[in-house]
């Protein structure tokens, strides 16, 4: 009678070792797993389901305004770029990216208000706006289920690895860097949720905690605000180059715009 | 009156002092089951409602009690003679016991209706359906809500 | 106009039963939730949803602060005949907005 229960608790033993090391170990590329994987199964069915998906409200402005005319130019993005499948299929891919005319990198939001600027004559769409935000989905959805695929220029490395610097910096009242949850305490609890990884390939997302549709950056200053730091402005550098950083640690996983997340 | 007999009222009548004290100060943000109770009387026009035909789906496990989603089906033939005439939906412990009340009939052709409901905290829920022949039958759902980790600091 | 997503099936065989899929962007401001300032925004939501099958009202919902933000509402309808569903939402603050589709219903 001893054996069974020796055997079984050495099992027991063996299984909160295995999760405690997984835990706490440094992400191990083969075990990345979207944030989604962290959801309940109905909000994974909320993502999934382009009729239950609330982000697609958002998507749905931004396919209005990729139609409509802006600025004094009277172009619409169709104007220049036709069908929005065909030419921007990949694009949200290789943000964020440098770009050669304002010589610094730039996340897709920002690319789009640099193309309504140059080509459209329009005035900037305000971070975070209903407008920008359903652009950004509308383009990024056109990559949904490519891989993330960062360019391979200096420039960009340059930045990732300021991100990097950061990402792994602790900041805030409650003194912790990204790494201290996101790669070192995943699938631990914090509070009444689950840690996930800190991927980001599925934003702009529609986030039940906000009611509403939001960018990585704001996602980014929530979590900042969570450990008590002073946030950076919208649009800050710092901000930028964490998005590099974690666009190159999320290469190869699958874009899932528009996501939905707790 | 013993010393020990005082010490004993004394400290009760402390006790209970201080908890009408402590009831008496807490804020009514939130409905209570008695209202849920009241809620539901509204509804059925004070007809008693049997627990059967109804059934409540909803997750078990709720990320964010700002957006859960729930399905109500209720087994009936739903033909003229014989359909669910409308869904009531109830919450005992948000700041008000009203979720939806949704109006069918025999155009409905299958009693079901989905939505996606704001819970304040773990509580319990009813869905109430009510039949062309004027019965009441329900189904009860107690959900357990956490809430997010991280509070924003200023939306944008 | 808020935006609106409608989703059911362009045609169906007359007597099919149909899902109905309804999403409306809308912040349903509950009148519980303090501001930026910490004075309590007022409530704003959506208070009924109603949906009319070539002018005859086949479904309708009454709608109270629990529902969430940009309500979603599935529901079921009869195919019967060919012809045009109007879904309407009225809410606070004079909101009112209406969407239409088109049904093709075939004989069964």
């Amino acid at each position: 009678m001893k054996q069974p229960v020796a055997a079984l608790l050495a099992l027991a033993i063996a299984a909160i070792s295995a999760v405690a090391t997984i835990g706490y170990a440094q992400e191990p590329a083969g075990e990345r797993k979207s944030g989604a994987e962290f959801m309940s199964p109905s909000t994974q069915a909320m993502q999934r389901d382009d009729t239950l998906n609330p982000g697609m409200l958002w998507v749905s402005g931004g396919e209005a305004l990729w139609n409509k005319p802006a600025g004094s130019s009277g172009k619409s993005c169709a104007s220049c770029h036709g069908e929005v499948l065909s030419s921007m299929r990949g694009v949200a891919a290789r943000f964020p990216a440098f770009d050669a005319g304002s010589k610094m990198v730039v996340n897709l939001a920002q690319r789009i208000n640099l193309c309504r600027e140059r080509k459209q004559q329009a005035a900037p769409l305000r971070a975070e706006s209903e407008e920008l935000l359903g652009l950004e989905s509308y383009v990024a959805m056109q990559s949904r289920g490519m891989p993330v695929a960062p360019p391979q220029d200096a420039a960009l490395a340059a930045a990732a690895e300021r991100g990097r610097k950061l990402y792994f910096q602790r900041i805030g009242q409650l003194n912790l860097s990204c790494a201290n949850c996101h790669d070192q305490r995943w699938g631990k609890r914090l509070a009444g949720s689950t840690i996930p990884q800190g991927h980001a390939a599925a934003y702009p997302v529609y986030r039940l905690e906000w009611q509403a549709m939001g960018s990585l950056q704001r996602r980014l200053r929530n979590c900042m605000s969570g450990v008590r730091a002073e946030l950076p402005p919208y649009g800050a550098p710092e901000l930028v180059e964490l998005e590099a950083y974690l666009a190159l640690r999320d290469k190869g996983m699958a874009i899932e715009t528009p996501g939905v997340r707790p | 009156m013993t010393d020990i007999r005082r010490r004993k009222l004394l400290a009760a009548g402390a006790g209970a002092g201080l908890a009408a004290v402590t009831l008496s100060v807490l804020p009514s943000a939130r409905a209570t089951p008695q209202e849920m109770a009241a809620a539901i009387a509204k509804f059925t026009g004070g007809a008693a409602h049997r627990p059967g035909k109804v059934n409540f789906d909803i997750a078990q496990l709720i990320d964010n009690g700002n957006a859960v989603p729930v399905t109500i089906s209720v087994d009936s033939p739903m033909t003229a003679a014989d359909h669910v005439t409308a869904i009531g939906i109830f919450n005992e412990r948000n700041p008000s016991t009203d979720i939806a009340i949704f109006t069918l009939g025999p155009r409905a052709g299958k009693a079901q209706v989905s939505t996606r409901i704001r819970l304040a905290t773990s509580q319990r829920l009813m869905a109430v359906a009510r039949l062309s022949d004027g019965s009441y039958w329900s189904q009860a759902v107690d959900v357990i809500v956490t809430l997010a980790a991280c509070i924003e600091g200023e939306a944008p | 106009m808020a935006r609106a997503l409608v989703h059911m099936p362009p045609a169906a065989k007359a007597g099919e039963v149909i899902e109905i899929r309804a999403l409306i962007s809308h912040p349903m401001e509950t009148g519980y939730r303090p501001g930026p300032d910490g004075k309590v925004l007022a409530r704003d939501i959506i208070r009924r949803f109603s949906c009319r099958y070539n002018g005859e009202q086949v479904f309708s919902a009454e709608l109270h602060q629990a529902i969430s933000a940009n309500p979603y509402i599935g529901f079921f309808t009869v195919a019967t005949v060919s012809g045009t569903l109007e879904f309407s939402w009225e809410g606070d603050n004079g909101f009112a907005q209406t969407e239409k589709m088109a049904i093709t219903v075939s004989a069964s």
